[in-house]
């Protein structure tokens, strides 16, 4: 085909793609103004099928136009700007006409479909903002100030601001609010000062939690649960990632059955074994009297509900080590294990001198997550503990349960900054220890270079088919 | 698979005595089961019909299978929580993609003032209890009209994935050779035009991965969605689900056959992806 067709086709289809944003716009428009009036619904519609029809048309053109046109040509971009508006077009257009059908539908039921136009207004607005945030962060870096990290900062500005609105603000919320008497008494007409702020930290130390339970119980409690979580997922999952780790027959299948507990949604899994620890019907009491021994009050007796947390939460979380570490396995140079074998070692030396220590970059980043999402680890003790045993409450239970159960927000939030800072501490403890993190602030683009084609090859050997 | 260069402690596959290999495959087996008889139970109890719901019987199959509980479930109100899931879910987690996709791109391959910083904040993000910023979040929402309707919720979920995604995405990032986008900045790409043709095409291990961790979470979520969220019409099926199970009366039939829906989706995509699963996830480049 020649170029000179094939820019003809371009040009043809950015006009059509701009057509048919126009005409998507219009029907977006009059969807948002007719919203409430009977009439002229036949118009939107035919208008959103007109647009959408225009818009489909300009992306299919833009795609023919390109196979004709070589990389790099200036007919390429045109045809790239014509595709990615036509693709625009089309989802505008579409979204005008499910929400003016929504609009119409005389059946309630019908109506969820306006949560629809809820969640793509609030997400166009959001997409709209990004791209003003990055405009306006390179407008200012790039084009007044001429910085050199312009670029970086574009690229980042939105998620920084994103981070901003739901972590920094609320956390400093949160500090004001552990400065002050908020509960639900105090609602509207909180106080802040220095000295509630002293008293709700004092109080967290000092007075009970919940009803009865202190402070310090809590948290040898917790420390106890992620004592023995974070072990068992890392054993366990090192030993089927060790055993999974070899060609072999269903290796497939093994892996894909392995990490089902990790697929299923948590809350369905967390209930399924809710429902499982039933003193009369759940598979765990069933089988015990199978084997003559004498069922367990899973949930009203406070030690066995502790040890159901227990079995659910290691159950749910061996997978996750499974297929981190699996991957830390597969990124070890086999000829390590060679050279091993011709110098005699034995597999246990293998693993002393070669497996472990090479695991040590994956394993320390994932025992720091698998600690702190232990330690917050919300659902699992939340809904196993049905029966609301203060006996089998952790520091984060117990958290939810002062701010929403007991309606005490601001020693709820003096009592979050208190976990929030023994995990933080924990951190740079493990940290330093261990240098984990010794990478991250230093590694210059120049350095990395070397290091990472090294890695390629190891990341290679993990993607399989 | 038989071809793959599998390297590691047991490499020796022809090595392994038959005997060895007969005990791994029983290993195997044995975690397979313990894996996977709680989520075979949850479709067994689905099958039975309404007077057999408490039985003592293990069997998996049992004898008068009946559909009933699915179409009691999806005539009843729960595909409307379906549906507010499925909407929020699969659209912020496009958005929380792209989002991380860019930022980590500027981790990756700048230094730039504050990057340090950044990426342990990012970090410490993960040590806030999920519960401590609820209920800054849920006063903010209410006094900010956020409160009971999908636009705090949508705007939540989008950002609340991005430390982790940023994470993964960058050490994936990480593992690519700069040289590839300086060879099609040679050809005169822009660094964007390079970022977006040459890297994101390479990385899509990772991106699947980042899409999957955001989907779950949002799909997932519990905590958020019930402080955000009273009015029944608009709550997703966590929500829903929990209702079900009652502490005086659980509708044991329904409330299995209503798990099994909710889990086809997470468990389809996370087959599907599960092959980019281990290549996805480089956690051991965070030491790059």
């Amino acid at each position: 085909m020649d170029t000179d067709q094939a820019n003809k086709q371009t040009s043809l289809a950015l006009i059509l793609a701009i057509a048919g944003i126009l005409v998507a716009a219009g029907a977006g428009v009059g969807v948002f103004l007719l919203a409430h009036s009977a009439g002229l619904n036949l118009l939107v519609l035919a208008l959103a099928l007109v647009a959408g029809g225009l818009a489909f048309a300009a992306t299919y053109l833009a795609g023919k136009a390109k196979e004709s046109v070589l990389p790099g040509q200036a007919g390429r971009q045109s045809a790239d700007l014509a595709a990615v508006l036509g693709w625009l077009g089309v989802i505008a257009a579409g979204w005008s006409l499910l929400y003016r059908l929504a609009l119409m539908a005389p059946d309630t039921e019908v109506q969820t479909l306006l949560g629809l136009g809820e969640v793509v207004q609030t997400l166009l607005l959001i997409v709209a903002g990004a791209a003003a945030i990055s405009g306006l962060t390179y407008l200012i870096l790039g084009v007044i100030f001429k910085s050199r990290h312009a670029l970086p900062f574009t690229l980042l500005a939105p998620a920084i601001v994103g981070l901003c609105l739901l972590v920094v603000y609320p956390m400093g919320y949160e500090v004001r609010l552990a400065f002050s008497n908020m509960s639900l008494r105090h609602f509207k007409d909180p106080t802040y000062a220095l000295a509630e702020g002293w008293q709700n930290f004092k109080e967290v130390f000092t007075e009970p939690v919940l009803k009865q339970v202190h402070f310090f119980p809590l948290f040898l409690r917790t420390v106890l649960w992620t004592a023995v979580q974070v072990p068992f997922h890392v054993l366990g999952g090192l030993l089927l990632a060790l055993l999974l780790n070899r060609p072999m027959k269903l290796r497939g299948l093994y892996r894909a059955l392995l990490v089902i507990p990790w697929a299923l949604p948590p809350i369905v899994a967390i209930l399924a074994w809710r429902g499982e620890f039933h003193y009369e019907y759940g598979f765990l009491n069933i089988m015990l009297r199978g084997l003559g021994l004498a069922a367990v009050q899973w949930k009203s007796n406070p030690t066995a509900n502790f040890i159901a947390m227990n079995i659910v939460n290691i159950w749910l979380g061996i997978p996750f080590m499974m297929v981190i570490l699996l991957g830390g396995l597969q990124s070890i140079p086999g000829e390590l294990y060679e050279a091993a074998e011709i110098d005699g070692a034995t597999w246990g030396q293998q693993f002393r001198k070669i497996t472990w220590p090479l695991l040590q970059p994956v394993l320390t980043p994932a025992i720091i997550l698998g600690v702190i999402w232990t330690f917050n680890n919300f659902n699992v003790p939340f809904f196993i503990n049905e029966n609301e045993l203060e006996s089998s409450d952790i520091l984060v239970t117990a958290l939810f349960r002062a701010a929403f159960q007991y309606n005490q927000y601001g020693f709820a939030a003096a009592f979050a900054f208190v976990i929030f800072f023994i995990l933080l501490g924990f951190s740079i403890f493990y940290i330093n220890t261990t240098g984990a993190l010794r990478g991250v602030t230093e590694s210059a683009p120049a350095t990395r270079r070397r290091r990472f084609s090294l890695r390629l090859g190891g990341s290679k050997g993990g993607s399989e088919k | 698979m038989s071809e793959l260069p599998v390297r590691g402690f047991f490499k020796r596959s022809r090595g392994d005595s038959p005997f060895a290999r007969i005990l791994i495959h029983l290993a195997l087996i044995l975690a397979c089961v313990i894996t996977v008889y709680p989520a075979l139970r949850v479709i067994s109890v689905s099958l039975r019909p309404g007077d057999r719901l408490l039985s003592t019987d293990l069997a998996i199959i049992p004898p008068d299978a009946t559909l009933g509980n699915y179409v009691a479930v999806l005539t009843g109100a729960f595909p409307s929580f379906l549906w507010n899931s499925l909407i929020i879910t699969v659209s912020t987690a496009v958005f929380g993609v792209i989002l991380a996709a860019t930022s980590a791109y500027a981790f990756s391959r700048w230094k730039f003032p504050g990057r340090g910083p950044g990426l342990v904040f990012l970090l410490a993000t993960q040590m806030i209890p999920a519960a401590m910023l609820t209920v800054p979040i849920y006063i903010l929402a209410v006094r900010l009209g956020l409160f009971d309707s999908y636009r705090g919720l949508v705007l939540a979920y989008s950002v609340s994935s991005i430390p982790f995604s940023i994470w993964i995405l960058k050490g994936y990032y990480d593992t690519i050779p700069v040289d590839l986008e300086e060879a099609a900045m040679i050809d005169g790409a822009s660094r964007i035009t390079a970022f977006v043709k040459v890297i994101l095409p390479l990385s899509t291990p990772a991106l699947a991965i980042v899409f999957l961790f955001n989907f779950m979470t949002a799909w997932n979520d519990y905590l958020l969605a019930r402080i955000m969220l009273q009015k029944e019409a608009l709550q997703t099926w966590t929500i829903g689900l929990t209702r079900m199970q009652g502490q005086f009366q659980t509708q044991w039939g329904q409330f299995a056959a209503a798990s099994v829906i909710v889990s086809i989706p997470v468990m389809a995509l996370f087959l599907y992806s599960s092959k980019w699963l281990i290549s996805g996830l480089t956690l051991g480049s965070v030491k790059g």
